[in-house]
């Protein structure tokens, strides 16, 4: 135990603690940062540019593609494809809708209600993640086929009648019609809305439901003067989440819908894959994504609401 | 008056929480919003680097640009095929065929099922072969429009006769003379393609479908007949019915073709135009009839009794997935030697046992039968003298054709 007994050395006039404090720390988070401003340069702003590129640029495959700045692409595309754009909106709007309906008394039921069955609730809600966005949605073809008992029950119950009369559906089925993409959507959005309602429900404090009731608020005035407003940074950012991805989607429209279903998504694949007019998709790319930020900015301005989360 | 404070928590806590719902790190505000997406916009539109970018012309080098064969040096080769087609042994992990060709020829083959569709392949391999780079693939197997396209860009290599003796005396007359490949210089048919009219008996529940005009006109399969988005499959099926040959056609033919088939989406008689999804449609009954490849049909006959095919009188289409060797690929002749050992009676039986595919090599039939004899007398797979005479492949087309074609299609099918 010799070592114990040692004197420490000692302590050089160089040591750390007589030297006056290093500003170490003063880059610390650039260097921090670097790896995700990498990321967003590989990721985001090259395959930006390169596409704002290719939407300016004419040519064939035989003869190369060239910048031409030929930015009557952008009238052309816009003005032969207004109807997917027009539609694509719609149908991610009605999704979307049907998602906050759907997924908020879940989200409340899960922060408030569900106790100890909050996980497993949880779990059910996300597992479906676990299998392939594909295999999900072909699943669909098998739920809603013609013979099958669901769409056989709305017959009976004559709800096909109903959204047939309104467009929705063709006929007595609803494969291969407006409905069945609507659905999709929101089958495959679902859990992107109750996620962020469930993480700003479940913040609200439970004593101020208390305080509303003490102060004689019935159930439905504590829901819409506390509830709902405290969850307004939920539903902002799971309408977002939804919407976003909702309106770009093809899968969901080339699996379940039909050809007069065709949304901008549908169009974009198909323009650079089997037309090769990579100009024009590249242009639909450019305008969509316009489009979707002037939408969500006036949309964020008038809810209201600073935070997303 | 004191106004009422909660006791239960720290005011620390309650800073704590109140910046964690405007402040914390993770908050997302409108600001930071509207901030980072004014910084995008900025990025793009503040650089002129645009026109740096751009695609460059395909190189037009007859025969398609080699690079040094490695192919004695290194003993490999690298295969790039579509799922599902290829011969798969009881557990499921070997090819039998490839491995035997291994044990023979001492070349190993790199075996990858990359290929799901013609035109997203194009899509990944495109940059590379417009480049002039390699893709790192010494065989790709391509649908006839595709190989043709590719031949026409000078981005695949000439084949050497020389490797390919069993190829040359053993290709099907059905499939010897394409106009895209004259002779056969650049590819060789690694199955054939039959499009056909499928049915399924119990939701057609005794209609009688025989033509593509019955699909299109019976108003008691409204919304229940299915169409190919394989351009070439649907127009060209639509054309024989028309009367008109899919190998000699006018923009005009090619326009009514495309309006017969508007009406019937119009008319909501055309419930989807799909890939190979179709068969889970044509399974249940969703669709009552259908155009269908005829290798899927075998296997779904297989699976459901009520699935069946019929060839119309005015004829059928057929294409075929081509082996082809893409520019730059460094084993090159080991490729050409795994090409031609397709070509010989036993792998190519052995392969066709068990893909039902049309199988493009002459002289299989008897060893065929000895494998599995339904497969051997099954027209789809051994097409007969009949079904050979009714066979028709769709022309080629030139770039301009193809562009305004496809285009067309698209509007036709919603996109």
């Amino acid at each position: 135990m010799s070592t114990l007994t040692e004197a420490p050395p000692p302590l050089s006039p160089t040591a750390p603690e007589k030297k006056p404090p290093r500003k170490r720390g003063r880059w610390t988070p650039y260097w921090l940062l670097l790896p995700g401003i990498l990321w967003l340069v590989v990721f985001f702003a090259a395959p930006m540019i390169y596409q704002a590129s290719t939407s300016v640029q004419t040519g064939s495959l035989e003869e190369g593609y060239k910048v031409t700045w030929h930015v009557a692409t952008y009238w052309d595309a816009l003005s032969e494809y207004w109807p997917q754009f027009l539609r694509s909106v719609a149908y991610a709007a009605s999704a979307t809708v049907l998602c906050l309906l759907l997924g908020y008394p879940l989200a409340y039921l899960i922060a408030f209600r569900a106790g100890r069955w909050r996980n497993l609730i949880m779990i059910l809600v996300i597992a479906p993640f676990f299998t392939s966005f594909l295999i999900r949605t072909l699943a669909w073809k098998t739920i809603l086929a013609d013979g099958g008992p669901v769409v056989g029950a709305l017959n009976t119950l004559h709800v096909l009648d109903v959204t047939s009369w309104l467009g929705w559906t063709a006929g007595d089925r609803v494969l291969a019609t407006p409905l069945a993409v609507v659905c999709g959507l929101t089958y495959n959005f679902l859990p992107f809305m109750i996620l962020p309602l469930y993480t700003s429900l479940e913040r609200i404090d439970g004593r101020l439901h208390e305080a509303a009731g003490d102060l004689y608020a019935r159930p439905s005035t504590v829901f819409r003067k506390v509830t709902f407003p405290l969850s307004m940074p939920g539903v902002v950012s799971g309408t977002l989440l939804t919407f976003i991805p909702a309106t770009g989607d093809y899968v969901n429209a080339s699996l379940l819908g039909s050809a007069d279903t065709g949304m901008i998504g549908n169009v974009i694949q198909s323009q650079f894959l089997r037309v090769l007019d990579y100009p024009t998709a590249a242009a639909l790319s450019f305008i969509l994504m316009a489009a979707i930020l002037a939408m969500v900015t006036i949309y964020i301005r008038k809810s209201g609401t600073e935070d997303l989360v | 008056m004191r106004q009422y404070e909660p006791d239960r928590l720290s005011p620390a806590r309650v800073a704590a929480m109140r910046r964690s719902f405007t402040s914390g790190r993770a908050a997302l505000t409108r600001r930071s919003l509207l901030r980072a997406s004014a910084g995008g916009a900025l990025a793009v539109g503040g650089l002129g680097t645009l026109s740096a970018c751009g695609i460059p012309a395909a190189g037009k080098t007859e025969g398609g640009v080699s690079a040094e064969d490695r192919s004695k040096e290194e003993k490999e080769v690298s295969f790039s095929n579509w799922t599902e087609y290829m011969d798969v042994d009881d557990s499921g992990k070997r090819h039998p065929t490839l491995d035997a060709f291994t044990k023979r020829t001492g070349v190993k083959v790199k075996y990858t099922e990359d290929i799901n569709d013609n035109s997203e392949f194009f899509g990944k391999i495109q940059p590379q072969l417009a480049a002039g780079q390699e893709t790192g693939r010494d065989i790709v197997v391509l649908t006839d429009w595709l190989a043709a396209r590719l031949i026409r860009l000078g981005w695949v290599q000439k084949l050497d006769p020389a490797n390919l003796p069993h190829a040359f005396a053993n290709l099907s007359p059905q499939f010897r003379d394409v106009d895209w490949d004259p002779g056969r210089a650049y590819s060789y048919p690694w199955q054939g393609i039959s499009t056909v009219i499928a049915y399924n008996k119990k939701a057609l529940d005794g209609i009688e479908v025989k033509t593509v005009s019955d699909l299109l006109d019976n108003p008691k399969l409204k919304g229940r007949v299915g169409f190919l988005t394989e351009m070439r499959d649907t127009v060209g099926m639509m054309l024989l019915d028309m009367g008109k040959d899919p190998g000699r056609f006018s923009d005009d033919d090619y326009d009514a073709a495309i309006a017969r088939l508007q009406k019937g989406v119009d008319r909501g008689q055309i419930r989807r135009f799909t890939g190979n999804d179709y068969t889970a449609d044509i399974t249940k009954g969703d669709f009552a009839a259908c155009l269908a490849w005829a290798g899927d049909v075998v296997q779904l006959k297989a699976d459901n009794p009520d699935v069946d095919f019929v060839i119309p009188d005015s004829g059928y289409i057929t294409s075929s997935d081509n082996m082809l060797i893409p520019n730059k690929a460094r084993h090159k002749t080991n490729a050409e030697r795994l090409m031609d050992y397709y070509y010989e009676p036993g792998p190519a039986a052995q392969l066709a046992a068990y893909i039902n595919y049309v199988c493009p090599v002459e002289g299989v039939k008897a060893e065929l039968a000895k494998i599995d004899p339904d497969a051997a007398n099954n027209p789809l797979i051994i097409p007969d003298k009949a079904m050979q005479a009714q066979s028709r492949a769709f022309r080629s087309l030139s770039p301009k054709e193809e562009t305004a074609y496809e285009e067309k299609f698209a509007k036709l099918t919603g996109a």
